[in-house]
């Protein structure tokens, strides 16, 4: 990208500079400088990739368009590839190299909160696309994210549970970071909604059969639905090893599988599964006075068009980051870092792709559990059931 | 491989030291400042591991294990039992230790590579153990690390110190700390490597029968310098926690040992500075590639592979028996030895 400044006095000249404070003071037509924190190659290459492409997408449509407050956006993006060490690396490079206003990033749990600790220290607002829980609560004043937290989606499920008078579970989930986040979320909330987690099973990224696990859950007296918590190719196995088990019981996956691509890799087991996922899902089942509706469509347009690939869940937090920072710059009037951050704080119903987002001080999310929509898999379809 | 003359001809040290002095003046920033810190903490590790690889002439295949280990245990026990960083960082050496002394006995005592092979399922157990017991280590999510203690003092990249008057950021002086303990930690491989345990251990490179012949007791010097290396690791692992302040399991990676080992025979093994090269080279390389993000696996496997093909001593040894070869010519060119 850009990297100059390779003489000596200068790097004394910025030294002392970043002694002094850290603030670089903003020119007239000077671009605002986005910096983009992504896992767009490696293990998380599915959340990351639609991600950059969604930032590039925008940043174009923007420029097109005159800019945010009279001024083009620039986007410094790094792939991190998943792995949370690069990532704290090109948080600092994008801070203190870059030395962008903003940061949309990382991907991951562990990609962002290995940012985190810099990010604070620099002052500038930090835009997570990853899930859990952790990320905004405790609430950090520069921190901020898109995605629903995991515990959302665990309630989301666990109400519809209870809404079908279902009083015993068992929990079967993956042991990467999104799994094991979402079952302790799980563990923590379901007695809230009268359900007793009665079996509770893990599996391993890499495993290619659960029948042993879903077996020990069918086996488990009192269980009348299971829960699979994943992401990847875990919970499509999951559900073809429950399909070929011919388990009777209603069966309900996370959010992170809210894409087409589990409907391919999971074929005619999907049959019945529920989930809470994103309006981005099933843009033309919302109703028309739905306010999303408009967002969701022409995003998924829009994306579609330029990239000749089907739209991702994923790609929607990007989207959803991108136009809070815009919001809240247009509403600052400035790239100030404070007044971008409060400016932020202050965001009050922003449609966006992901949900309608209500920031305040002490929630750095914004969204309510009813921004997940619940689905359930028909005909290799899916349909909108709440 | 016992042929690299020039670490003795060249006063090592002294050149190592005037590099790592005149480096900050080349940086532009302190996102520059902050890569080299970590090279010389990874370039420590590495100088460590080349004593077991290089001169033990044994493969370990989960070094990073005993790299996240230190750190770990550091993490934890400063974070979440609030000790001081210096008892932590000893706990966590002296555990890997004895692992590495529990693992190593047994299996050292065979000829060949059965090292690689106990390193390698080790290794992997320990990165499972890290992922799983998440009430410890906080799971893939990762471990934040309190700023390092030192005399009571904290160092944190964050601070600005006043030393000898002088305003000075903890970024500099995290640089100047990781300078140090990848001088001292040279220092102490040269010694060694120049000591009777690193002429026994040459012998056992060369043919470990033949050492076995002329009396050098093989398992126990093979065993020492693999408990001394783990004991590396660690160590820089600690430093390395604190310094970045946030960990995540995969530290102590396969992937991460793989890198480490491709360091050593890039820079070239048995080369105690050569390796300090192979880990610049490799920890500048995510940073220098990110235009070609896509591709960054492919160069890393075909500098590999050249290296192996061109020069299968590793890049320092073979340049500098390229210019030793360019210096002799002139003068007295030997006969015969085409």
């Amino acid at each position: 990208m850009v990297t100059k400044n390779r003489c000596p006095y200068r790097a004394v000249l910025l030294i002392v500079l970043l002694v002094c404070g850290m603030m670089t003071p903003a020119m007239a037509a000077e671009p605002i400088r986005i910096g983009a924190l992504v896992s767009a190659t490696g293990p998380a290459s599915f959340l990351g990739d639609p991600e950059l492409k969604t930032l590039e997408l925008y940043v174009e449509r923007i420029n097109a368009a005159g800019g945010v407050i009279g001024r083009p956006l620039r986007l410094f993006h790094y792939d991190d590839g998943g792995n949370a060490n690069e990532a704290r690396n090109f948080a600092n490079r994008l801070l203190r190299s870059d030395r962008v206003d903003l940061i949309i990033g990382g991907s991951t749990t562990g990609t962002t909160m290995a940012a985190v600790p810099l990010v604070e220290r620099a002052g500038r607002p930090i835009i997570s696309m990853a899930g859990a829980l952790v990320i905004t609560e405790p609430v950090r004043p520069w921190v901020f994210k898109t995605p629903q937290s995991d515990r959302m989606a665990a309630e989301r499920v666990l109400a519809d549970m209870q809404g079908r008078g279902i009083t015993g579970i068992g929990l079967i989930s993956g042991t990467d970071g999104f799994g094991r986040s979402g079952r302790e979320q799980t563990l923590a909330v379901a007695a809230d909604f009268g359900i007793q987690v009665l079996a509770d099973q893990t599996y391993g990224p890499q495993d290619t059969d659960m029948t042993a696990q879903l077996t020990r859950i069918r086996n488990t007296p009192g269980v009348q639905a299971v829960f699979n918590f994943g992401f990847g190719q875990g919970p499509a196995i999951v559900t073809r090893n429950y399909a070929h088990l011919g388990i009777e019981l209603p069966f309900y996956q996370s959010h992170g599988v809210a894409s087409d691509r589990f409907l391919d890799l999971a074929g005619s087991a999907a049959e019945g599964v529920r989930l809470p996922a994103s309006a981005l899902l099933v843009p033309d089942a919302l109703p028309d006075d739905d306010p999303q509706k408009q967002v969701v469509q022409d995003y998924k347009a829009a994306y579609e068009a330029r990239w000749n690939m089907s739209v991702s869940t994923f790609g929607g937090y990007a989207y959803d980051a991108l136009m809070l920072a815009v919001a809240a710059i247009e509403a600052a009037g400035t790239t100030d870092p404070d007044a971008v951050r409060s400016a932020l704080e202050q965001i009050r119903d922003h449609v966006g792709v992901t949900g309608t987002f209500n920031m305040s001080a002490d929630d750095h999310n914004g969204l309510a559990p009813e921004s997940f929509r619940l689905l359930e898999v028909r005909d290799g379809q899916w349909v909108l059931v709440d | 491989m016992a042929l690299l003359r020039l670490p003795e001809r060249v006063p090592g040290l002294p050149v190592l030291a005037l590099v790592l002095l005149l480096v900050p003046l080349f940086l532009g920033n302190e996102f520059h400042l902050d890569i080299a810190t970590q090279i010389a903490l990874i370039a420590a590790t590495v100088v460590g591991l080349n004593l077991l690889v290089g001169y033990g002439g044994q493969v370990s295949l989960g070094h990073a294990a005993f790299f996240g280990m230190g750190a770990y245990a550091s993490a934890i026990l400063t974070g979440t039992y609030g000790w001081t960083s210096m008892p932590a960082l000893l706990c966590g050496a002296l555990l890997v230790a004895v692992l590495a002394w529990t693992l190593g006995r047994p299996i050292l005592r065979l000829k060949g590579h059965y090292l690689s092979m106990a390193t390698l399922g080790m290794g992997i157990i320990i990165a499972i153990v890290i992922n799983n017991e998440g009430w410890l280590t906080g799971g893939p999510d990762g471990l934040a690390v309190e700023p390092l203690t030192v005399l009571g003092a904290e160092l944190s990249i964050f601070d600005h110190y006043s030393v000898l008057g002088l305003d000075v950021s903890g970024a500099l002086l995290w640089y100047g700390l990781a300078a140090l303990l990848l001088l001292l930690a040279v220092w102490i491989a040269r010694n060694l490597v120049d000591s009777p345990i690193g002429r026994a251990l040459r012998a056992v490179h060369g043919s470990e029968v033949a050492a076995r012949v002329v009396g050098v007791d093989t398992a126990h010097y093979k065993l020492l310098i693999f408990v001394i290396s783990a004991v590396y690791a660690s160590v820089m692992g600690s430093f390395y926690a604190h310094y970045t302040g946030f960990i995540t399991p995969q530290v102590a990676s396969f992937e991460h040992s793989i890198e480490l080992i491709t360091m050593v025979v890039l820079g070239g093994m048995a080369s105690t500075y050569g390796v300090i090269l192979g880990a610049v080279l490799l920890m500048l390389l995510p940073q220098l590639l990110t235009d070609f993000q896509d591709y960054e696996m492919m160069m890393f496997g075909l500098i590999l592979m050249l290296t192996m093909i061109f020069m299968p001593k590793g890049l320092l040894p073979t340049l500098s028996e390229a210019l030793k070869r360019l210096r002799s010519r002139p003068a007295t060119a030997p006969a015969g030895q085409e």
